[in-house]
């Protein structure tokens, strides 16, 4: 299955692996959604939309329909440790 | 004026750029538009050391020189525009030390335009909190500049600032990256093409509107002659141009930068998840509306209430005191009302103005954005039109400007023409005095039937922006994509300053832009209202004085003038009887009979007055058009209410004071209501403002777009008369049936 930004749950973290550019707008690049980096989902809103996340420590808020075109890894927490 | 250095404010938006301008400028800063457009333009002047002065301008907040909205792209055109009259001699490019990161990506881009820099790294108060430390020294170094630590909070380092920009000169132009890596083809073409033309300007002129929503495109300069890429291509090579840049300041950072996680502490995770939490979230959004909405009418009724006994003082006062006459006349009733008639508003809009800044100060706007943003959504409105809608309720005209952040053109022009039917501030005396001559005084449960009413009107004006929002969400057929990005900022204590100039600035703004338009039209009315045609109007003062010889006075004047004789009786009776002398007593009479004469005067002046704005143009158009407002339950003098209405709603009560010859005095507003319940229906023989036509004008004045200056705002916002006309056409017959099937089916 294809993990998105849109999968994690409250408090799991991602390394963004893919993007689909065409479709997302720059301005999310420029506030450093670029792969490699890590995100973070800090709230979900009811409805599972929009999401709150930390993306390389930018705060920002995007609809479900953008994180889903934002590929990444889960960081496995027990991994880390 | 030779020694005076240009310097521009760049930087993203929540870096603290606005404090980093205020700490500069103090109040010596001045607030207008750019030529053309809506946005605002904030330039102030700061004394430096040896009386060198700095021009500070303060651009609108920016990510990156990759523009999408028409605010970005003022940046961008100063920046490409060396012949521009503000072009920096300097660019002071503010950031924050929790997002340097993010922050540098603009600064880069800047550097590469080869225009002097200095960083500013603000906030430096919360380094320690956030376990952040920085090589200030080998930062300079590698981004080839000059570093200012501040924090704009605390107010420390701005000295340091001010040294950095009067010694601009030292600071290199020097470029941090050469982009024309991402596509050396491509650029090798544009160097063949134009040899003269630095290239990466080249690349941002090419790229400017590459992102545009379809309404901002016209103010850029056409491109295409020399684009020999597809939009697809270049917003690659922009994302391309993105990564590198993030390359190069992450390599930057790893060696400056030091964030020890262990170290960070800070309150952001633990308030937010209670602000967005998604209960206590929305319980706490409502809770802090209803303090708003609370604080808004009961605080402002005290200034409010001061400003309006002045006003009318003041016009009584240049009626007494000035030769009578046209000047006179216009000077008092029209110059002066029209401008009571706005500054009576400067309480409710400075209210609603600090709340908002203070929301948006705090960070916490940003988290209802969040919270309302799924809601608003199948309505094809935006998170972020919540802000709008809520400033709608003092008034539509900064509402309507508060949309422009709103990134998807669709929602945002929906959100545009329905923040109208949003109660404003101007329809509340309209209310107020017909739910007072109206609605009965009980009570149900406790509640009164008046306030249930205006709360009422309130859901219903919300209610009808909804609705209307969902049925042009079906019919509007504009493809945009949704882009919905929205920064979260970290929680800050509102700084005092950045508050109160926040607060003076709109209101003023507000005062002189809506301003203009209440006092044209005030003088206007006042001139078709003391002016006339017909005999009937050149000879009322005879005709009048004819009528009152023969049959007398109004009922209604019969009435007053025995009830104040009355009360003046009473009044100096005790002392007559008292006195034993007969010449006192004699006295008495003679004084009653003088005040019956003057009593009489005044009764006859305001029937004058009354016949002669029957006669003069504005009630010939009264006449004209009351066959269309009396299936509605209006006599022509409400039509003429009504249709003066259409230039601002609250002219209504106005109106309605002049055509009834009372004084639009605080002290009177008693007998304005007084006088309107009095009215008859030639007709019908009943009270004329009865619950079926009390009811029609209320729903009337809920619905219909009645106001000039929002009409202006809208057509500036969206570049063309063609939303604003349907705007008014849509709710003006649409109050109209709404009305129409009230009275029809109530009386």
């Amino acid at each position: 299955m294809r993990i998105t930004v849109a999968h994690l749950k409250r408090g799991e973290r991602g390394i963004i692996k893919r993007f689909a550019e065409d479709i997302l707008p720059i301005k999310l690049l420029e506030l450093g959604c670029l792969p490699g980096n890590e995100v973070e989902m800090v709230q979900i809103a009811p409805l599972k939309d929009p999401l709150y996340i930390n993306v390389s420590g930018s705060h920002i808020a995007i609809r479900r329909a953008t994180a889903l075109q934002i590929e990444l890894d889960i960081i496995d927490p027990k991994a880390i440790l | 004026m030779s020694k005076s250095i240009n310097v521009a404010l760049i930087g993203n938006p929540n870096t603290g750029k606005t404090s980093v301008f205020n700490q500069l400028t103090g109040l010596s800063q001045k607030v207008g538009n750019y030529p053309g457009i809506t946005v605002e333009k904030k330039e102030g002047i700061c004394k430096l050391s040896r009386g060198v002065k700095a021009h500070i301008l303060d651009l609108p907040g920016t990510y990156s020189l990759n523009t999408t909205s028409l605010d970005e792209s003022v940046v961008v055109e100063l920046l490409l525009n060396k012949k521009d009259k503000d072009f920096p001699d300097v660019a002071v490019v503010v950031s924050d030390v929790e997002n340097l990161k993010r922050n540098l990506l603009v600064f880069t881009q800047i550097k590469d335009l080869k225009i002097p820099s200095i960083l500013v790294i603000n906030m430096s108060d919360r380094m320690e909190k956030k376990g952040i430390s920085l090589n200030i020294s080998l930062l300079e170094e590698l981004l080839n500049t000059k570093v200012a630590l501040i924090s704009s909070r605390k107010g420390t380092g701005i000295d340091g600032l001010k040294q950095l920009i009067a010694d601009y000169k030292t600071i290199s132009a020097e470029p941090n990256l050469d982009t024309t890596v991402i596509a050396p083809e491509y650029f090798e073409k544009l160097r063949k093409t134009f040899p003269k033309e630095d290239l990466y300007k080249l690349w941002i002129v090419i790229t400017q509107d590459v992102n545009f929503m379809p309404i901002e495109k016209k103010a850029v300069k056409d491109t295409s002659s020399f684009t020999t890429k597809s939009k697809a291509e270049l917003k690659r090579l922009q994302q391309k141009e993105t990564i590198l840049r993030y390359q190069f300041i992450n390599k930057v950072l790893k060696e400056t930068y030091l964030i020890d996680r262990n170290a960070a502490k800070g309150w952001r995770a633990s308030i937010d998840r209670i602000l967005t939490h998604r209960v206590f979230g929305y319980l706490i959004f409502l809770f802090i509306l209803v303090t708003i909405f609370q604080a808004i009418y009961d605080w402002s009724s005290y200034p409010m209430d001061f400003i309006d006994a002045q006003f009318a003082a003041a016009s009584e006062w240049i009626k007494t005191t000035l030769p009578p006459g046209v000047f006179t006349n216009l000077l008092a009733e029209g110059i002066l009302a029209g401008i009571g008639g706005i500054v009576i508003f400067i309480p409710q809009i400075a209210f609603l103005f600090l709340f908002i800044a203070l929301l948006e100060e705090s960070g916490y706007m940003s988290r209802v954005v969040f919270l309302m943003d799924r809601i608003m959504r199948p309505f094809g409105l935006s998170g972020k039109s919540i802000v709008p809608l809520i400033s709608g309720t003092a008034c539509a005209i900064p509402a309507v400007m508060a949309t422009r952040n709103i990134e998807n053109w669709k929602e945002r022009l929906i959100t545009i023409l329905v923040t109208p039917f949003i109660t404003c501030s101007a329809r509340l005396p309209v209310y107020l005095i017909i739910i007072a001559l109206v609605i009965p005084e009980g009570r149900f449960f406790g509640l009164s039937y008046q306030a249930l009413t205006l709360t009422l009107l309130y859901l219903i004006g919300f209610g009808a922006a909804i609705f209307s929002a969902m049925i042009l969400n079906k019919i509007l057929k504009i493809r945009s994509r949704s882009f919905f990005v929205v920064e979260m900022p970290s929680y800050k204590m509102p700084l005092f300053k950045n508050v109160f100039y926040t607060v003076v600035e709109k209101t003023k703004s507000f005062v002189y832009g809506a301003g203009k338009i209440i006092l044209s039209i005030s003088i206007v009315l006042w001139f078709l209202g003391s002016n006339g045609y017909s005999s009937e109007f050149n000879n009322a003062e005879e005709i009048v004085t004819q009528k009152i010889e023969t049959i007398g006075f109004d009922e209604y004047n019969q009435e007053q003038i025995q009830r104040e004789l009355n009360s003046y009786r009473s009044r100096v009776m005790p002392e007559a009887s008292s006195a034993s002398d007969s010449e006192m007593a004699l006295a008495m009479r003679d004084s009653i009979q003088i005040k019956k004469l003057s009593l009489e005067n005044k009764a006859r002046n305001q029937e004058i007055a009354s016949y002669k704005l029957e006669n003069s143009y504005i009630g010939t158009i009264g006449k004209a058009i009351e066959p269309m407002v009396l299936p509605l339950g209006y006599d022509w003098k409400i039509g003429i209410a009504v249709l003066t209405s259409f230039a601002a709603r609250e002219v209504f009560v106005g109106t309605l004071a002049t055509i009834y010859s009372v004084g639009n005095d605080e002290e009177e507003t008693e007998t304005i209501k007084e006088r309107m319940a009095s009215e008859i229906n030639p007709k019908t023989k009943k009270s004329l403002f009865n619950l079926a036509s009390g009811i029609s004008l209320l729903l009337f004045y809920a619905f219909a777009m009645q106001c000039m200056s929002t009409l202006a705002i809208v057509k500036r916002e969206t570049n063309s008369w063609r939303w604003p006309i349907a705007q008014l056409i849509f709710m003006s017959v649409f109050a109209y049936i709404v009305a129409l099937i009230a009275f029809q089916v109530l009386k």
